[in-house]
């Protein structure tokens, strides 16, 4: 197996969450991972990415080449598309619908959700709704990852076993809510892609 | 044992595990996770391993140089441009070698993801002439920090490790070695060797000299440098550190029919750079940073064309990446179908909602109206965004601690009042010599100590100025009436612009320190506070 994620964002939004349940998952596996990670200056409220690669064989780049991502994950729906030369051609684009908006010339939404739905392979996911009605608040990017969850190459338990081991040692409740978020998020992508 | 590290947290954990008995550092983007991975370590704190801060890059290397005159291993991290700091110890550490062995870490920051410049330290390392070590991933990054200090200390010199932020910030498997003993305390066996008095600097030169034939055959025959035999002799690939990754990512050694030379130890290996290019018709340099290799074999080969980022072939700034390295061998990335669209916005970072610094930027933009553009020298932290929109605030923005001595020369040459903008952190660091400068001459400039009491964009370090800074600038000869606290709330404005346009007025140096904690370093140790508290 060989899975490309770009994973994108805003600086604060936390998507190392993401990208750590899916390392703490392939290291489980004893699969070969490289995860390239955002510090600095733009974590201060700047676009944020991350280039996560798993594969069963040895990887060299620690960045995606372009064309070969399978999936993007955004938190972000302007982000998303920021990245979205690095899709490969039957890859998908994951991405929350809810914008961050902390820059003057923020696009108008309806051209931005468009072009988002004109793309070939889309869930686009209201992840801080579904987060909110579970009642499970900080768990919006668990959603998301729920909903990235069917173009992985993995299957949804190596994820949750993941889950257990990044949030264990908060106490079950949370490891329970952020199953939830999971299952929700990969419902609804398994209903909407 | 495997575990998942950054390049930087694999440096940290291979020190840990070859005997270091201290790190010394000041934060620096991409090298601080270095010395914060130390710090959180139990196994650290168990070996009673040093890992504090230090003020600046100058005063860490020093720190690490003295430990490793008393015989211990020590290792000393930085930025690319905290090298620019430390580099008077740096070259003369070369000189007077070391006891223990001594480990120098250099983050370089290649596109300027969150730095000035994207200056290449392997120039430091053929300048200062010791053994350089490039790690094209992160294993070798754990491998050869865990054997440089050994490198160190059989040749009794500071062996330096260059990463860049790709490695340093990227996370992946790592395999350990065996935890090894500290080193006892010991002097140097000759009592003189770092007396650097003219006639033993002479002598200890022809000895760093003398190495150099040694220091070679290390490269040559290192199991980080590897000659790759290719069918196809119409082009040799040499390749450095990460660029070697990115050669491999779009060549992978069964589909690569030309030579390939691996450098990731320096000098380069002349044995193995003579067989490239006497095997092959022209050659590509591939290497992350500036052209060192390209220039170096450009103009000894006579008639053998080399390409790389002097001729176009790479560019010539920025860091490289899988799909640069492709197009410089031919290959076509990406789709054509997928572009951004235009309407893509840029998000550049800015500072967080609720900071200080907003506060004080408000106030300073009010306060000098009356006196126009262009007066304001700033520095290097978060407070360098008040640049942007909205503020457009500051003028100048150069090197750590540049602000206080550029607004001195400024008003020398009569722009009043000349203003500074400088953190609490950045004015230990490389202030604090800069006010005495204007202390000592009466220089009518305002210095605003902008302090969160935090090294805030690195993440919130401990500053070294906390709880000092009144006394510091009046031990330094400020006069105490024009040392002015402020509480930089939006309900203290119209105070804080009274206080600035007082100080404006005034003819000496003053100092105003606006004083409230980093909202994100607060919200870290309210969390923390109420986690003791459900603990207890």
């Amino acid at each position: 197996m060989k899975t490309d994620i770009i994973l994108a964002g805003v600086g604060g939004q936390g998507i190392l969450s993401i990208a750590a349940t899916l390392g703490a998952a392939a290291l489980e596996n004893d699969w070969y991972l490289k995860q390239a990670e955002t510090h600095g200056m733009s974590q201060r409220g700047g676009a944020v990415v991350s280039h996560l690669r798993i594969s069963d064989e040895p990887i060299y780049s620690d960045l995606i080449p372009k064309g070969s991502a399978n999936v993007i994950i955004s938190v972000e729906p302007m982000e998303s598309l920021r990245y979205v030369d690095y899709l490969s051609e039957d890859g998908y684009l994951v991405t929350n619908t809810k914008p961050f908006v902390n820059i003057t010339n923020y696009p108008e939404e309806k051209k931005l959700m468009d072009h988002i739905q004109s793309l070939k392979n889309v869930v686009a996911i209201d992840a801080d709704q579904i987060a909110n009605d579970l009642k499970a608040r900080r768990s919006s990017n668990i959603v998301m990852l729920g909903a990235a969850a069917p173009f992985l190459n993995m299957d949804i338990s190596v994820l949750e076993s993941g889950l257990k081991q990044i949030f264990g040692s908060k106490g079950d409740e949370i490891v329970e809510m952020n199953m939830k978020a999971l299952h929700a998020g990969y419902k609804f992508a398994m209903e909407n892609k | 044992m495997q575990k998942l590290l950054l390049g930087d947290e694999a440096i940290a954990q291979a020190a840990i595990d070859a005997g270091m008995s201290g790190v010394y550092a000041y934060p620096g983007t991409p090298s601080t996770e270095i010395t914060e991975y130390v710090q959180a370590s139990k196994l650290a704190e168990e070996r009673n391993i040093h890992s504090d801060w230090s003020a600046n890059e100058k005063t860490a290397m020093e720190a690490a140089l003295g430990m490793a005159y008393a015989g211990k291993r020590s290792m000393t991290c930085m930025k690319h441009v905290g090298l620019n700091v430390a580099a008077d110890n740096f070259m003369n550490a070369a000189i007077t070698g070391v006891n223990g062995g001594m480990v120098v870490v250099v983050a370089d920051d290649p596109s300027m993801h969150s730095s000035q410049n994207e200056q290449d330290s392997r120039f430091y390392g053929k300048f200062a002439m010791i053994p350089v070590l490039e790690p094209s991933n992160q294993q070798e990054a754990y491998d050869m920090t865990y054997g440089a200090f050994e490198l160190s200390e059989k040749y009794k010199v500071p062996v330096m490790i260059r990463v860049t932020t790709r490695i340093a910030h990227s996370r992946a498997g790592v395999i350990t070695k065996e935890l090894k003993p500290q080193n006892n305390q010991s002097l140097p066996s000759d009592p003189r060797q770092f007396v650097l008095l003219p006639s033993i600097a002479r002598k200890q030169y022809k000895v760093l000299l003398g190495n150099q034939d040694h220091f070679n055959a290390e490269s040559e025959n290192s199991v980080y440098n590897h000659y790759f035999e290719g069918e196809d002799k119409s082009m040799g690939i040499i390749a450095c550190g990460l660029g070697y990754n990115y050669l491999r990512e779009i060549l992978p050694e069964g589909d690569c029919k030309y030579p390939v030379l691996k450098v990731t130890q320096y000098p380069l290996p002349e044995k193995q750079v003579k067989q490239i290019a006497n095997e092959t018709e022209k050659l590509l340099v591939i290497e992350e940073g500036y052209p060192m290799v390209e220039e170096m074999i450009k103009g000894f080969l006579e008639k053998e064309p080399v390409t790389g980022r002097l001729d176009g072939t790479l560019p010539r700034d920025g860091e490289l990446n899988a799909d640069i390295v492709a197009a410089a061998l031919g290959i076509q990335t990406g789709s054509k179908e997928s572009k951004v669209p235009d309407f893509v916005a840029n998000r550049p970072p800015s500072m967080c909602p609720g900071c200080s610094h907003i506060d004080v930027y408000n106030a300073l933009n009010e306060a000098l109206a009356p006196f126009g553009q262009g007066r304001v020298f700033s520095d290097i932290g978060c407070y360098t965004l008040g640049a942007l929109e909205p503020f457009n605030a500051i003028n100048t923005c150069v090197d750590m601690g540049a602000s206080i001595t550029m607004a001195k020369g400024a008003a020398d040459a009569g722009l009043v009042p000349a203003v500074t903008v400088i953190g609490d952190s950045t004015f230990t660091h490389s202030g604090m010599t800069g006010l005495l400068d204007a202390v000592n001459e009466n220089s009518p400039i305002t210095v605003i100590i902008s302090d969160n009491e935090s090294t805030s964009m690195t993440g919130g370090q401990d500053s070294s100025a906390l709880g000092r800074l009144e006394a510091i600038c009046q031990g330094l000869g400020v006069d105490p009436e024009h040392i002015r606290v402020l509480n930089p709330i939006k309900r203290n404005h119209d105070d804080m612009v009274k206080v600035m346009q007082e100080e404006f007025d005034y003819d000496g140096p003053s100092v105003i320190i606006p004083r409230r904690e980093c909202i994100q370093k607060a919200a870290r140790r309210r969390k923390m506070e109420a986690k003791q508290k459900a603990k207890s």
